[in-house]
């Protein structure tokens, strides 16, 4: 049965049409892997009941011939996502044993479409971080080693109990956030497909809010494909969410083949960085030559405010978030922390909630914010913001269909490793960030590996709700560089 | 800030005559049947917390979503205060931590507000009027209310307010005393009710003052500003403003300075008392929400708006003076509550010759009916003199069918026992006598009685008076008032 776990969602989805298998056989063959696969640390809750009740639905629905485009599928999901009676706690410690009794609209468009929950997955704290190191739960481990090596790496972050998840075959895909590169890092870390969607392409209703103008929900799959199947699902105005944009959700399925001769492949002449290590280098070489191959056209381009982007990001973003968690303030839910009086009971509250990098990033957004600083950081961050989005416009407005980037500047690093100067940490999204500040579309695929044998990714950036064009060009570098699983060591 | 004052009261001080100046920022709860961001109900009086959603809680993941009901009023408030309508606005958030503030932050608009510069008029005492400009009108979120009294050792919290809209209006630095402070909240709240955007209930806190009182010399620099909280009743403005301002020359005569700070005024004591100081304010770190898109809509939406607009008190009024020919106290007493205009709008509908008893029919509502009605503190909504009987007596008064004195005693029977004053005017001989035969030979009669005060009456018109009265006691007060003196003054002589 094992083998179940090892197939992509169009794969499955043939065997449970074809009737090879039932929908419980499958979920079962997934809680059977999570089961065994719990030092990876990569579910913070399962939810066998659960899974196995949505199965027996879904085979029964397969069976009347009226199963959804995700019937029977089991899939993990961010403990950022609200699930209805299913304890949700964004891994922070302030959270508690937070039960919604709500279900986030990208979820519940999931379970319409027949997927099936095998439980919540772990991440850092409230989104913030990229090794998945922030987490209350305590890190998550990559399932991917180095050659001949038993060092423990992290799996990126901060959907890193996605990427792992998914990369291990303990579910056939995941929902992820990217704040700044959420999804894109940890699925090039994991050797997944991670696609973070426009701003405003998918609800975010029921998601814990990070940086409200980045956080974007997406999936993190085992192919190209995968992606675009789930993408569709996840995808879809809501009126609950004024900045989800009312835009038809195209088959982004049908993207999968599509030609991509005589695109336009921007390659920005800034991502090119000092000291970059030549594998990176290579990739990103390579994975040009694919699409050239493809027969796509590539043109160098220049994005001359990329290197702005991360230190306006780390206003920007710390800035939201200060305000957006101030509500787990010990009043109404989650943990409550010395009761002696109202301002006793904030303090011992947030201090003893928080983990140290959220406090960090409260205490900066809280002090970009302030009275006499506001115009320096704050406005000042928002108009690089305006510059960054207008980078890639002029981009764009000269014909370029999408633009290629390394996904990550390094392969996966040790847990423990990078601990010591948040800035280290902080630069791992540095190719990133942009899109976040953008509002545009990126997608991580993997393209092949480093001298150690760990996967790297490429990132491909696209127009605005041109996500289908990402998953066409993504299509031809997974053609190319193939698909990667690790080696089972747990 | 220096436009040329308005006649006001200025104070007395050792060291000479002060100047008041005062600001005020109105919040005014929009009626609306949700909140501004949630469906939740805006209902008063619930259960504590019956009326909250997962966004006024401020759950994980909640998102605002602008109701556009209460956009609609903010417009139609601004409109009535003839102010600036920005087509662009935004919304903000303005961080604090208070337990009754669930997010954490208030939603509101703090650099782009939906209504910007606009103006009223106000009345005052012996027909003066002063204009006061508006700087602003901005939508934002109400807080939920602590409960103190629920626990000896716990404070609880009730979200039912939570979130519900409130129309801040700011005014300039324009009012000049007390008198002009009230009818200025006064008149916002009489504009407000016309127009059905916030109710005005004082007492259920629909409507709130926040006062800023400054005191300097006549046209001098303007001097340091106190702000008096969250009052909620117009005369304790009143009360407040005057005790505030001698409080502050009282200070600066005796050679201090005044300290910035916001104050607190306590009804029972008369007296304002220091909440915070400057050093213990709030930074707010306001910046633009961003869940919400900045708020946008068309001229043209704004037009349907306006053409849509009620009569307003002050357009009402000069329709009162030139149509009826009320003068302006009447035409103002009458617009001032909206309920009163529209009861007399009702006897205007019911008369059969509104142009010849218009006037007849201000002075029944506003002299027996208000009088009445104040007199056993009622409200009109409970009147038991419904507008169409009392247009049946102004219709029989200026018909002559009877005298201003028998529909006073007809106005006390339909108070009592209630039916339709021409009827019972018929069933109880109630008519006024107009046969002149009939009172001229009631008039012959008195005369040949009192041979000496005829005498008198010749030397001194007035006395006529007397003969009146006696006609009229004689007649059951049913002969015609006017038929009586003519006759009288022709058989005197006079």
């Amino acid at each position: 049965m094992t083998d179940l776990t090892s197939l992509t969602i169009a794969e499955a989805r043939a065997g449970l049409a074809s009737k090879s298998f039932t929908a419980s056989e499958l979920t079962d063959a997934h809680l059977a892997a999570i089961e065994a696969a719990r030092v990876l640390n990569a579910y913070v809750l399962e939810t066998p009941d659960r899974a196995r009740e949505m199965a027996r639905a879904a085979d029964e629905k397969i069976a009347k011939g009226e199963g959804g485009p995700l019937a029977g599928i089991p899939l993990g999901i961010k403990d950022l996502f609200a699930t209805r009676d299913i304890r949700t706690t964004a891994c922070s410690k302030i959270l508690g044993n937070f039960i919604p009794p709500y279900e986030s609209t990208v979820t519940t468009q999931l379970w319409r479409d027949g997927a099936v929950l095998l439980g919540k997955l772990n991440n850092d704290e409230f989104a913030m971080g990229s090794s998945n190191e922030t987490s209350c739960f305590g890190p998550v481990t990559n399932p991917w080693r180095r050659d001949g090596s038993n060092t423990t790496l992290v799996p990126g972050g901060s959907s890193g109990g996605s990427a792992s998840a998914v990369a291990a075959q303990l579910c056939m895909g995941a929902t992820a956030t990217d704040t700044g590169g959420s999804i894109r890092q940890p699925a090039a870390f994991t050797a997944t497909v991670g696609i973070k969607p426009t701003y405003g392409r998918c609800s975010r209703w029921g998601i814990v809010a990070f940086a409200s103008s980045l956080d974007q929900a997406g999936p993190i799959a085992r192919s190209v494909r995968d992606a675009a199947i789930l993408m569709r699902s996840m995808a879809g105005h809501d009126p609950k969410d004024t900045t989800s944009v009312d835009i038809a959700v195209p088959d982004y399925e049908a993207s999968i083949g599509k030609s991509v001769k005589g695109m336009k492949i921007g390659i920005p002449k800034e991502y090119r960085l000092d000291g970059m290590p030549a594998e990176i280098e290579k990739l990103w070489s390579e994975g040009a030559d694919w699409l050239k191959a493809a027969g796509a056209e590539l043109v160098e381009v220049s994005l001359p405010h990329t290197k702005y982007a991360l230190p306006a990001y780390y206003i920007v973003a710390p800035a939201e978030a200060s305000s957006n968690l101030a509500r787990y303030d010990g009043v109404r839910y989650g943990l409550r922390e010395g009761a002696k009086n109202i301002i006793e009971m904030y303090e011992d509250t947030r201090a003893e909630g928080f983990g140290a990098e959220v406090r960090r990033r409260v205490l900066i957004g809280t002090y970009v914010l302030s009275a006499g600083y506001y115009d320096a950081y704050y406005l000042r961050a928002q108009k690089v913001r305006t510059l960054i989005k207008k980078d890639f416009e002029d981009c764009f407005a000269k014909g370029v269909n999408a633009i290629l980037t390394p996904a990550t500047p390094s392969a996966a690093f040790g847990i423990g490793e990078k601990g010591a100067d948040p800035v280290e940490m902080y630069l791992n999204d540095i190719f990133t960030v942009t899109v976040n500040m953008a509002g545009l579309p990126g997608i991580a695929v993997p393209a092949g590996k480093d001298s150690q044998g760990l996967p790297l990714g490429l990132q491909l950036i696209g127009r605005a709700f041109d996500e289908e064009t990402l998953f066409s060009l993504g299509d031809v570098i997974e053609q190319a560089a193939g698909r990667f699983t690790p080696a089972k060591w747990w | 800030m220096n436009a040329p004052a308005a006649p006001h009261k200025l104070i007395k001080g050792a060291t000479g005559d002060w100047e008041v100046v005062i600001g005020m920022e109105i919040h005014a709860q929009v009626t609306s049947n949700a909140k501004l961001f949630s469906g939740a109900s805006t209902a008063f009086g619930g259960e504590p917390n019956s009326h909250v959603s997962l966004v006024d809680a401020a759950m994980p993941g909640m998102l605002p979503v602008i109701n556009e009901e209460c956009v609609r009023q903010a417009v139609r408030t601004g409109l009535g205060l003839n102010a600036k309508i920005n087509l662009r606005s935004v919304f903000d958030r303005k961080n604090y931590f208070y337990p009754d503030l669930p997010q954490g932050y208030q939603i509101s608009q703090y650099k782009s507000p939906i209504v910007g510069e606009g103006e009223v008029e106000l009345e005052l005492d012996g027909g003066r009027s002063v204009t006061i400009s508006i700087e602003r009108l901005h939508l934002e979120q109400d807080a939920g209310k602590l409960l103190h009294d629920q626990s000896p050792t716990m404070t609880y919290v009730d979200l039912n307010r939570s979130g519900v809209a409130l129309m801040e209006i700011v005014s300039k630095p324009d009012i000049r005393d007390a008198e002009q402070a009230k009818a200025y909240v006064t008149k916002l709240r009489s504009i407000m009710r016309y127009l059905g955007t916030c109710d005005g209930d004082m007492e259920k806190g629909s409507l709130r003052a926040d006062v800023n009182v400054s005191v300097r010399k006549p046209g001098g620099p303007l001097g340091t500003r106190c702000e008096i909280k969250n009052m909620n009743s117009v005369n304790f403005i009143g009360q407040a403003i005057e005790y505030e301002a001698r409080r502050q020359i009282e200070i600066i005569e005796d050679g201090g300075t005044i300290e910035q700070e916001t104050r607190l005024f306590d009804p029972n004591k008369g007296e304002t008392r220091s909440m915070r100081s400057k050093e213990e304010a709030h930074d707010y770190r306001y910046f633009p929400d961003p869940d919400l898109l900045p708020l946008e809509f068309s001229q043209a939406f704004v037009d349907d708006l306006k053409a849509h607009l009620p009569e307003l008190p002050d357009e009402k009024k000069s329709r009162f003076i030139t149509g009826f020919g009320l003068s302006s106290y009447d035409a103002s007493v009458l617009v001032a509550e909206r309920e009163s205009a529209e009861f007399y709008e009702a006897v205007l509908t019911g008369l059969a010759d509104k142009a010849r008893d218009g006037k007849l029919a201000a002075n029944w509502v506003i002299n027996e009916l208000f009088g009445r009605l104040n007199k056993e503190s009622m409200d009109i909504a409970s009147s038991p003199v419904s507008a169409t009987q009392l247009s049946a007596i102004v219709d029989l008064i200026g018909e002559g069918t009877i005298s201003g004195k028998i529909a006073k005693d007809l106005f006390e029977i339909v108070w009592q026992e209630g039916g339709d004053p021409r009827a019972l005017v018929e069933a109880r001989g109630m008519k006024q006598v107009t046969d002149l035969g009939a009172i001229e030979k009631v008039v012959d009669d008195i005369i040949a009685a009192n041979p000496d005060k005829v005498e008198q009456a010749k030397a001194k018109p007035q006395l006529v008076g007397w003969f009146v009265g006696q006609v009229m006691k004689s007649s059951g007060g049913k002969a015609n008032p006017q038929a009586v003196n003519d006759l009288l003054k022709s058989k005197l002589g006079i």
